[in-house]
């Protein structure tokens, strides 16, 4: 809800702020900034070095320019398999996504705009499974896959992925605050069916709210480690994650500095995903935080 | 109208039918097997027997020094961690909301960024950031004669603690930052007229009013730390020995599950669901006793 209130407190005046409050102020700022950005600097500057220079110097400045080599050799260990992993992560990501965030808004909509039997209970389930440990679902989740033999099979990725009590819950709130009663109504009188009314009106107007929910759900696939490393044991169907892990484990076959490099590469997209969609970002994280 | 009372439940049908495959059996899958114990003859040649014994896993777990182990280091770790994230959170909400701050755009931003790096991305880049080789940090230590062992067996919990909060301080100040955006103008304008100092502002006025944010991100965060894998597993194979197998509580269940004994797992994953649900409801009801004082 305070999506919109965030903006609502008018600018306050430059005036006040002694120089010494300001200047503690900013150095405090600065300094968390410093921690912050540092990994990340250090990560962008390590794979322009030239290969093999990832780890001398100091490693805050650039030295020489090796971006493309690197990221040839990248290409050209294991057989290409770093762009499949990519591609794997985006499969994952973007279908478990786009189907979780299709079924969340059905329910959440649901769960919002109609009174029927059963409605207090499935919320009530919804609000639990949010505040349970995900990662305890996994090891009998993996016990159930083998037992049905779905190991080695990207639907033992996908279906979990695809639930997201939290997406649900947030369409609830958003088809809520959103979607006027009437307007439903209005559809109704003129002869739409539920379904075309949640398609025509539900969706259209609920639309920011979905791309909320999408990009929180792709980014916790993608975070999602224990899941595809226990069910996933062909590396060729793995995610970027569970592939570049397993690389830094075996630092005898594959050279430490091809995994800064394809840790660079692997977080570029988020990061660009990042930067563009924020305020998206900022209204979801709200709504679902604050009361 | 059984129609248009029915139409609502299709619309659920697809989270439902998945919910119910992929969190309501995956939990009664764990309950049930968690009641069987694994026999296995002598020598591993025949095929280990299931009996069934609902106490006999629940009673190794309570007796299994390493589970335990794990068990008290992320209940220290929780103990620290959460309560320091959340305290920088919570100033870098306030610095940031404060009248002297430039650019709060850019150090939103920065403390945001790391939550966009994958936890286990995030780990790798640090991994290099404390490793003896390539740590920067200690280059950057280097003239001043220090230099820090992240990986020493004291100090690996906290290199991991640092990798945490690293990649959710941020994400937290969000939520606090965008509590305190919601404090009416009036309320400040009022404490201001009154004569307080801006300190004295944020502590009797800014905080109170964003305490509901912070039991929410308290909450999440000690059900983070319950779950806490993927950094260790990531330190685990360049931390020397320090990082074990049986390292968090997860670990140690999925260790088990990779000796093929899947129903101590599952007792494991049970004991730690009791147990962070426990807390929980306790921090929930003891947050909301001072409320009502």
């Amino acid at each position: 809800m305070s999506a919109i209130t965030t903006k609502a407190r008018p600018v306050r005046a430059r005036r006040d702020g002694t120089a010494t409050s300001r200047i503690a102020v900013m150095a405090l700022l600065g300094l968390s900034a410093c921690y912050f950005l540092f990994p990340l600097w250090w990560l962008l500057v390590s794979s322009t070095k030239p290969f093999g220079e990832q780890f001398s110097g100091s490693g805050l400045w650039f030295h020489g320019f090796g971006l493309f080599g690197n990221i040839a050799r990248l290409s050209g260990q294991d057989g290409g398999i770093f762009w499949r992993w990519m591609l794997n992560s985006v499969l994952y990501c973007g279908i478990g996504a786009l189907l979780g965030t299709a079924f969340s808004a059905l329910a959440g909509y649901a769960l919002a705009k109609y009174d029927f039997p059963g409605r207090g209970a499935i919320f009530g389930a919804v609000l639990a499974a949010v505040l349970v440990p995900k990662v305890l679902f996994t090891l009998p989740l993996y016990l159930m896959f083998s037992g049905v033999h779905l190991i080695d099979n990207p639907l033992a990725v996908l279906l979990p992925s695809v639930v997201s009590p939290f997406g649900v819950y947030l369409s609830r709130v958003f088809a809520a605050q959103t979607v006027p009663d009437e307007v439903l109504e209005a559809g109704r009188l003129d002869g739409a069916g539920e379904l075309r009314i949640f398609r025509a009106i539900g969706v259209r107007m609920m639309l920011p709210a979905l791309v909320t929910i999408f990009l929180f759900q792709f980014v916790e696939i993608w975070n999602n480690y224990l899941l595809p490393a226990m069910v996933l044991g062909d590396d060729r169907l793995q995610p970027v994650t569970v592939g570049l892990v397993g690389w830094n484990a075996s630092h005898v076959a594959v050279p430490p500095p091809l995994v800064v490099i394809g840790s660079l590469v692997s977080v570029v997209p988020l990061l660009i995903a990042f930067l563009a969609l924020q305020r998206f970002w900022r209204a979801g994280m709200t709504a679902g935080a604050v009361k | 109208m059984p129609r248009r009372r029915l139409r609502p439940l299709l619309f659920c049908a697809p989270f439902i039918a998945l919910f119910l495959a992929m969190y309501v059996a995956p939990i009664g899958y764990a309950a049930v097997s968690s009641l069987y114990t694994v026999h296995r003859s002598g020598l591993g040649l025949t095929a280990p027997t299931k009996v069934f014994d609902p106490l006999g896993n629940y009673a190794r777990a309570l007796e299994d020094g390493a589970f335990l182990s794990s068990l008290g280091r992320v209940a220290l770790f929780g103990v620290v961690q959460v309560p320091v994230m959340l305290g920088a959170a919570l100033v870098l909400a306030l610095l940031i909301d404060s009248k002297s701050a430039r650019g709060k755009g850019f150090f939103r931003l920065s403390s945001f960024l790391p939550y966009a790096i994958p936890g286990v991305s995030a780990a790798l880049v640090w991994s290099f950031m404390y490793s003896a080789q390539s740590s920067p940090v200690n280059r950057l230590l280097h003239p001043f004669g220090v230099s820090i062992p992240f990986f020493d067996s004291d100090l690996v919990l906290w290199s991991v603690a640092n990798i945490v909060t690293w990649s959710w301080a941020g994400y937290n100040m969000i939520i606090i930052y965008a509590a305190l955006q919601s404090i009416p103008a009036e309320v400040l304008e009022a404490a201001r007229m009154d004569g307080a100092s801006a300190l004295r502002v944020a502590w009797s006025v800014k905080i109170p009013f964003v305490r509901g944010a912070l039991v929410l991100t308290t909450v999440f965060s000690i059900i983070g730390s319950a779950q806490l894998y993927n950094e260790p597993t990531v330190l685990l194979p360049v931390s020397g020995g320090s990082v074990s197998s049986t390292f968090t509580p997860i670990m140690s269940a999925q260790s088990a599950v990779a000796a093929g004994n899947y129903p101590y797992a599952a007792a494991q994953s049970v004991l730690l669901a009791l147990l962070v649900g426990g807390v929980s409801f306790v921090f929930f009801r003891l947050t909301g006793r001072e409320e009502r004082a």
